[in-house]
């Protein structure tokens, strides 16, 4: 470390050293917010509450409501909720969208991970094959739903004629069982370069002398994958599963783009199945739908977070 | 490190050390793995040379749908009629004016939240202020939506200003996370060291904290841009006039009408998508530095 004598706007955390090193003064930092900080944050928070909190807020208070969205309503207590975990549309979107994100999450986690591990090895043309792995993420989810859903009805059709392979000759995207998978591999498709990138920052942020100390005794690289990479981007894990996570609960736009819901509601998610709703007129009922799903997606934050709290740095 | 001052530039190399043979000048490039990841950019390559071929088709060869046959001739109809269907110099101009908000209330709003937070966690409010907008990381937009709808229309913002701020508001708590996260990584004595020079709050964040967040600030700033650029779920619900409408939204058209008029939807599909291609392109080296290095100084 004492060679490295970097400046303040060299953030490498590990190598910085500060100008000056005065320990006898032990004075905690912040002990006195000013103005500034309030500042920083009030503003911020108080837009951030009328955007995010106070629509949160409505959508529960409207969920034990008859409202259309507009115009008179009352009180009808849990009946929403009561209708709601009978009807087989809301059930089935919600089975349809924890299955594709999870399988999705799994997918999408591991094949970024790898990239960004073999994109951070000694290879050539590294660069080069990183610009073009991002590119996905670059690419708006509904432009290339539209682009993955021509291949899918066309190319592989086609394709599957000429070589013969029956099964694939009728587009998945027909096919109520099979219709998932195409949003899987699109959803993934997108979703995998902006996971990796944030691995690749982690991995970069192992400082070298681990390694090399890992090498001097002895560690082979398979070993040191487990005993020292994999433990320290835990944090990066856990910010790219949860992230990951959040995000296809939310899928609609790829959906959108495929095969909007269908056949039938076999692809319908939740976020489609509440926005129905909204130009149905059933309101308050989708409230409903969006409060129970707003518990799940937190339920399952939560418990994320909290399985992987005692792995934290 | 004394001994072997480390080069930055080589650090990423170090992540998966081929045992002691592999290191530093005398390394080897690993062959095989090269290979595979080559091959692998097919799966990213396909799809977006499918688009451009079927771009630059003419009408004729387009209805044949042959994805991977070449443009004979090359054709640019599809983009002329593409060009008058979506109104794209306003539709381009929308779009700008969103993801310009949302980057710059990601890399200004969100660093100064961050810090406000990082500087005071000692504070109970500043603690509540953190996990008051990272709980709203897992309120999805479905959720808030016919409210968001019904009150940006009272307030007048069921426009494309509307949408910015929400894509502000919808990125915070990430964004607070992980630069808080990175401030809190940093050591405490370089924030210190500027106090002690006499630095207020305000010159302690813009000459010590905002400098340092860079890298960090790319990254935020460049993922706001394109979740801002793509999306398609927010301005599709909270835009009420059609005319003001963003570029992925107005693609939808291509999917009810001329379904079989391939050139002229894939024209429109690369026109929308060149402008954050480019962007990435043309910010990437400082970007990916940015990401995946860290402290390399330029």
């Amino acid at each position: 470390m004492t060679t490295t004598e970097q400046s303040a706007n060299a953030p490498r955390p590990e190598t910085l050293t500060p100008a000056k090193t005065q320990p006898r003064k032990q004075r905690r930092l912040g002990k006195h917010p000013d103005g500034t900080h309030w500042l920083f944050l009030a503003p911020t928070l108080l837009v951030f509450t009328l955007c995010i909190v106070l629509p949160a807020l409505m959508g529960i208070f409207f969920s034990f409501t008859n409202s259309v969205g507009y115009g008179e309503w009352e009180f009808v207590g849990l009946s929403n909720y009561a209708l709601m975990f009978t009807d087989p549309a809301i059930l089935s979107s919600f089975g349809f969208t924890l299955g594709f994100a999870a399988i999705t999450v799994i997918v999408t986690n591991i094949v970024a991970f790898l990239l960004a591990v073999g994109l951070s090895a000694k290879i050539r043309a590294r660069v080069a094959l990183r610009t073009i792995f991002v590119i996905p993420m670059v690419v708006s989810p509904i432009v290339i739903a539209f682009v993955f859903k021509f291949l899918f009805a066309k190319t592989v059709p086609a394709a599957a004629g000429a070589l013969g392979i029956g099964p694939l000759e009728e587009t998945i995207l027909a096919n109520p069982d099979l219709a998932w998978l195409s949003i899987v591999i699109v959803t993934a498709w997108q979703a995998i370069p902006g996971t990796m990138l944030i691995y690749i920052a982690g991995l970069v942020a192992i400082p070298d002398d681990i390694y090399e100390a890992a090498s001097i005794d002895g560690i082979g690289p398979w070993r040191q994958m487990w005993l020292i990479t994999i433990p320290l981007m835990a944090g990066y894990i856990l910010i790219n599963v949860v992230l990951t996570f959040k995000n296809f609960l939310n899928a609609y736009d790829i959906i959108k783009g495929l095969t909007d819901g269908g056949p039938g509601t076999s692809t319908r998610s939740v976020a489609m199945t509440i926005f129905r709703g909204f130009t149905d007129g059933d309101y308050a009922y989708q409230m409903a739908t969006a409060t129970i799903f707003f518990i799940i997606t937190l339920a399952i934050a939560l418990l994320q977070l909290r399985l992987t709290r005692p792995r934290k740095r | 490190m004394t001994a072997t001052p480390s080069s930055p530039k080589y650090s990423s190399t170090q992540i998966l050390s081929k045992g002691s043979k592999i290191r530093r000048r005398g390394e080897r490039f690993n062959r095989p793995l090269t290979l595979i990841l080559t091959l692998c950019t097919l799966t990213v390559l396909i799809p977006l040379l499918v688009t451009v071929f079927m771009a630059f088709k003419t009408a004729s060869q387009a209805v044949e749908a042959q994805a991977f046959a070449p443009p004979a001739p090359m054709s640019i109809e599809g983009f002329l009629e593409a060009w008058r269907l979506t109104n794209f110099p306003v539709t381009f101009a929308t779009s700008l004016f969103v993801s310009a908000i949302a980057v710059a209330g990601a890399v200004l709003i969100s660093s100064m939240a961050a810090y406000a937070i990082h500087a005071n966690w000692e504070r109970k409010f500043f603690r509540f202020a953190f996990f008051y907008v990272l709980a709203a990381m897992f309120l999805p937009f479905p959720v808030l939506a016919l409210s968001q709808i019904k009150l940006s229309g009272i307030v007048g913002l069921d426009n494309p200003l509307g949408v910015g701020i929400l894509h502000v508001m919808f990125a915070l708590g990430f964004n607070v996370m992980l630069l808080t996260t990175f401030l809190r990584n940093l050591p405490g004595e370089l924030e210190e060291a500027a106090r002690m020079d006499g630095a207020s709050t305000w010159q302690t964040f813009w000459q010590v904290i905002f400098p340092v967040l860079a890298p960090m600030s790319a990254t935020v700033g460049i993922f706001a841009f394109l979740f801002s650029w793509n999306d398609f779920m927010m301005p599709s619900m909270i835009i009420s006039d059609p005319a003001q409408q963003t570029l992925p939204v107005v693609q939808q058209l291509f999917q009810s009408q001329f379904s079989s008029n391939y050139h002229v939807s894939f024209a429109s599909y690369l026109m929308a998508m060149t402008p954050s291609i480019l962007v990435y392109i043309l910010t990437q080296r400082w970007v990916l530095s940015g990401v995946t290095q860290g402290a390399v100084k330029s």
